[in-house]
């Protein structure tokens, strides 16, 4: 496949994800026809010229949770993008490292204190950061004759003791307040999404894409054994080191504002490698867009199909399985 | 004048912290010299050629690369000198043979900086060279062992380093592949290459290399020119079984078992 072709997908598949994200801004419980959604947009802050009801809607509620979907799904999918490539394994996800588990057990600990929203938010950025650095820490420590595998195990472990603490503080927790928070919490959900959240995580995201974006070429080099990128002239275990800080800063804080929404940097990766192959220089937008429209489209219909809101996490599933499997039929020279 | 070796082990001992593998090697290659490494499963071979490579830390002694010792460069500055062909690729994805190739700049890059046209020229002229320039746009996954070992070869070539380092680059190849990918580590050697190969086969040592390393019981067993290091005597000590060399013509010959087992 020649490059003009790969970036010509990649342009249109982004182009069809700007028109999703217009439809989104009129889908929902209270639909907007499409002018009003242009007519919200264009007169901001001109309370005269347009309903105040469809401003409202547009900007204080529907773009930020539009923007921070595609943010979530762009950061989750490029995050598993740059997990597969430098692990050499299409099986694992962002997640892989205890990102998830840490950032479950920070929000929990914080909806336990009593904490709002945004102190939820930034605890279980706190708690994925600091979960993945002890993964690598302990890694580190541990000599052994595959570095990788031994990462990847030293991740498991960890992320199961996490899980062992959040089970005990689920079992502690008040069963009347608390426990339904925090069971929502966990299924994920984007029906908290607002401005401040939006400040808090695109910038996040934006310095961890920029570093992937940055690195993708040498990206590449890093799914080749130790042995040949280091003889490549490749410093391998330094830059392994940046993609899993850039990837867990991006995976940390799409899974402080919306919780854990799983299969999006599993799956996604995988079928934006059918679409452009797997040379990461194209892979990552590829993956960045299907991942992006792939939550916007769960989110939307998450708020708009039925009269309560589902979580995403169980959409992304009940799409993703049936997804997956077809592309593991499919997929037979890209493994 | 003498040139400059543009590879040189002395009094290498190489191996891990807890067992130390082979030790008393030394060795100078000029410009256009080939050394092939022979010995038994396990006798070091590939432990040497990594630590020629300065994938590992020599237990003892120092890797001279053009008058300056591997320890001292960079990761960057090492690839610049030397190129490795592995015994295989290892490639989990199907990545593009051109973009394969293409990794082999890395060295010669700007900080940060992706391949420029002039490196993505290389990359094609690399495979043009080793005539398989047909498989540019193909994908790794799907090649034949054969195929996947030029590429590696084309790889190394357009790593465009004085000094390369093959580890046993015809031991899953048919007998067509293996005739190619030797003619052209022949070719190379003409053109004022410095080659280090390990390789089970007496036979291709004596017929494409200058010299001859036989490792055996941690000590190299002989070190010197082919005909002289590829003795019937040392073939049978160093796999210990006897063995007849047959000349086939002025040039050639092969070594066989002197009975079946």
């Amino acid at each position: 496949m020649n490059a003009g072709v790969t970036y010509r997908r990649i342009a249109a598949t982004a182009l069809v994800l700007a028109g999703l994200a217009f439809l989104a801004l009129g889908a929902g419980r209270y639909p907007l026809p499409f002018r009003d959604v242009v007519a919200a947009l264009w007169h901001h802050g001109d309370e005269a010229a347009a309903g105040g009801a469809a401003q409202a809607i547009v900007w204080g509620l529907r773009l930020p949770r539009v923007l921070i979907a595609m943010l979530t799904g762009a950061a989750l999918a490029a995050a598993g993008a740059a997990y597969q490539h430098l692990f050499r394994n299409p099986l694992v996800a962002p997640d892989t490292l205890g990102v998830s588990s840490g950032a479950a057990l920070g929000a929990i600990i914080a909806i336990l204190l009593g904490a709002g929203s945004v102190g939820v938010a930034l605890a279980a950025f706190a708690g994925g950061i600091v979960a993945v650095a002890a993964v690598l820490a302990i890694a580190s420590r541990l000599s052994a004759h595959d570095p990788l595998v031994t990462l990847i195990l030293t991740g498991i472990v960890i992320a199961s003791l996490l899980g062992a603490g959040l089970s005990l503080l689920k079992y502690v927790a008040d069963p009347y307040n608390e426990l339904p928070t925090i069971t929502f919490w966990l299924m994920g959900s984007l029906a908290s999404a607002s401005g401040r959240q939006l400040a808090l995580l695109a910038p996040l995201v934006a310095v961890g894409l920029a570093t992937l974006f940055t690195l993708a070429w040498r990206i590449d080099l890093l799914a080749l054994p130790d042995d040949q990128s280091r003889s490549l002239g490749l410093p391998a275990t330094r830059l392994r080191l940046v993609v899993i800080g850039a990837a867990t800063l991006v995976t940390a804080a799409s899974v402080a504002v919306g919780g854990i929404i799983g299969w999006v940097g599993l799956v996604v990766p995988h079928m934006a490698r059918l679409v452009v192959g797997p040379s990461f220089p194209r892979l990552l937008p590829q993956a960045a867009v299907l991942g992006a429209g792939f939550v916007l489209i769960v989110d939307t219909a998450a708020r708009s199909v039925a009269p309560i809101e589902i979580p995403p996490g169980i959409l992304t599933a009940i799409v993703g399985t049936p997804v997956f499997i077809a592309l593991l039929a499919r997929a037979r020279n890209v493994f | 004048m003498a040139t400059v070796p543009l590879l040189e082990a002395r009094e290498l001992a190489v191996g891990f912290a807890a067992r130390r593998i082979v030790e008393g090697i030394t060795f100078a290659l000029a410009p256009g010299e080939s050394l092939a490494v022979l010995g038994g499963n396990g006798a070091g071979k590939s432990t040497l050629l990594r630590t020629l490579l300065g994938l590992l830390v020599p237990l003892g002694g120092s890797v001279v690369t053009a008058g300056v010792g591997i320890a001292a460069l960079r990761l960057s500055e090492r690839a610049r000198r030397l190129a490795y062909v592995p015994q295989h690729d290892g490639v989990s994805f199907g990545f593009r043979v051109l973009d394969v190739v293409l990794m082999a700049r890395c060295a010669q890059l700007p900080w940060l900086g992706p391949p420029r046209a002039a490196d993505r020229d290389i990359a094609r002229d690399a495979l043009a060279r080793l005539r398989i320039a047909e498989l540019a746009e193909r994908s790794v996954t799907e090649l034949s062992g054969g195929e996947r070992q030029l590429v590696l070869i084309a790889r190394a070539l357009a790593q465009a380093a004085p000094v390369l380092i093959l580890d046993e680059p015809t031991s899953s190849l048919d007998f067509g592949n293996r005739a190619r990918v030797l003619h052209e580590i022949d070719r190379l050697r003409a053109e004022g290459k410095s080659i280090v190969v390990s390789t089970h086969e007496p036979d291709l040592a004596l017929a494409h290399a200058d010299r001859a390393l036989l490792l055996r019981d941690g000590r190299p067993l002989a070190l010197d020119r082919v005909e002289r290091a590829l003795t019937a005597a040392n073939i049978e000590r160093l796999y210990g079984l006897p063995v007849t060399r047959i000349a086939i013509d002025a040039r050639r010959s092969v070594f066989v078992p002197v009975q079946s087992l």
